[in-house]
């Protein structure tokens, strides 16, 4: 008899509270299965369970608030211990870490109410909008059972506009921040790559490709990062009790701002074996769900490494903080023309900042900014990327 | 196609993109990806909805003309005007 228990969803989460359960008792289950719904302060995260078995009954019930941990349901034939993926983090009060500060916009009238992921997909498959619904779940949640209410014709009436809980967020981000400063000793080095390269391969290549085919400077970034990780396995990783301890995989967190606030990083698994076409495809997806609010908790437990890039928009540079228990961040500023010296000519070149914070207890910074140069030299040959 | 016609499809998959803002009261000539705070990402899979509801290719070297709605609207126009 094995336990499916409350995730922790990164070193930030120390409870959860159950949604809703998306399989009955006497359901069988195979490893990947969405069981379950977990509303935390990262929105309404789908659970997926790590071993095959069968429902053999719940032990917490919708709405309940537990900690990190506790036994949820027991599963039939499966192993004793650990079902559901707990990601061993030392014991600090704690919270999410954004890599920088999260966008949080003003609440807009028409603020969106909290919807699991399933009952999202449910609505849209039918052409219900959500906006028409109100929520019966925590916090006046939308549920799966409410849009089939509302599909079945029998809907209540309009909901008030959920909004975000900005104070939440808030508390949230202070203690991840002061979790991160107060531990983990940040040494950060900056160099500026030439891209013109990459975007002149990256334009080429996007000419002859359909809209749906072509890739963003992102995927470059993410590949080049993650290539250079295979040659400096101590940026990637966790830092625990017993020190640092090297990732079982390249497992790249991509911050992804959240419209109407706040700032996630799941995770683009095996990074380093992906095709650029693979990479951007994941890269899509995740964009995608992580603003639907339909990310599985693997995604948050994986990463390995946090990687950040600012875009087309902002500034040209990101000094960004450790999400714990990892041990590194690279930042990626905005791209920019600048003079730049070739030979001894000058030319106008666009150009990126690219960063890295890294935890002094597991690295140097000799052997930073050997890693960050050659993520550089990566990005001089976007072909082998 | 009409322009109305465009302009509908415009606007909608807009909505899709930031679905909290009323994307029919824009203003014409500002900038989308500042009104609507919108990243690379959500700017490609516009483009990508685009050309795959309106059966036209957008070349990357055209993007700057969808920076506004009322320019966006003109370049679609265009393309279909050509390609009909």
């Amino acid at each position: 008899m094995g336990e499916f228990r409350m995730p922790s969803l990164g070193a930030d989460m120390e409870a959860g509270t159950l949604v809703e359960w998306l399989k009955r008792p006497g359901d069988r289950v195979k490893r990947g299965d969405i069981v379950a719904v977990v509303e935390t302060q990262k929105g309404a995260i789908e659970i997926d369970i790590f071993e095959d078995g069968v429902i053999e009954r719940w032990l917490v019930e919708p709405g309940t608030t537990v900690p990190v941990g506790t036994p949820l349901a027991l599963i039939a034939g499966a192993q004793p211990a650990v079902v559901a993926k707990v990601l061993e983090v030392p014991a600090a009060p704690t919270a999410p870490a954004p890599a920088a500060p999260p966008r949080v916009e003003p609440p807009l009238a028409a603020g969106r109410a909290r919807t699991s992921p399933a009952a999202r997909r449910l609505a849209s498959e039918r052409g219900i909008a959500l906006a028409g619904l109100s929520g019966s779940g925590p916090g006046g949640a939308i549920l799966f059972a409410d849009v089939e209410r509302a599909a079945a014709g029998a809907g209540p009436g309009p909901a008030l506009p959920k909004r975000l809980d900005l104070k939440e967020m808030r508390r949230a981000i202070a203690a991840a921040m002061a979790r991160s400063k107060r531990e983990i000793p940040h040494y950060y080095l900056s160099t500026t790559v030439d891209l013109t390269r990459s975007l002149g391969w990256l334009e080429a290549a996007n000419a002859t490709r359909s809209p749906a085919q072509r890739l963003l400077l992102a995927a470059l970034l993410l590949k080049a990062v993650a290539c250079a990780l295979g040659a400096a396995p101590e940026f990637n990783g966790f830092f625990t009790a017993e020190g640092f301890q090297p990732g079982s995989g390249i497992h790249i967190g991509t911050a992804i701002a959240i419209r109407g606030g706040g700032l996630i990083a799941p995770a683009i698994r095996d990074a380093d074996k992906l095709s650029l076409e693979d990479l951007m495809a994941r890269l899509r997806d995740l964009v995608t769900r992580a603003r639907s609010g339909a990310l599985r908790s693997s995604e948050l437990s994986d990463p390995t490494i946090t990687v950040t890039n600012l875009g087309e928009r902002g500034v040209e540079a990101v000094f960004g903080v450790i999400y714990p228990p990892q041990v590194a961040l690279v930042g990626f500023g905005m791209p920019v023309e600048r003079p730049w010296a070739i030979g001894s000519e000058i030319a106008v070149r666009r150009v990126l900042t690219a960063t890295l914070a890294a935890d002094h207890r597991a690295s140097d910074g000799h052997r930073g900014a050997l890693f960050l140069a050659d993520i550089d030299h990566r990005l001089q040959s976007p072909e082998t990327l | 196609m009409t322009r109305d016609d465009i302009t509908a499809v415009l606007i909608d998959e807009l909505g899709q993109i930031a679905p909290e803002t009323d994307a029919s009261r824009l203003d014409p000539n500002a900038e989308l990806r500042e009104e609507l705070d919108i990243d690379s990402m959500d700017f490609l899979n516009l483009v990508t909805a685009l050309s795959e509801r309106l059966e036209i290719d957008i070349p990357e070297i055209d993007y700057p003309k969808l920076a506004t709605l009322g320019h966006a609207i003109d370049y679609l126009a265009q393309r279909l005007g050509g390609t009909a």
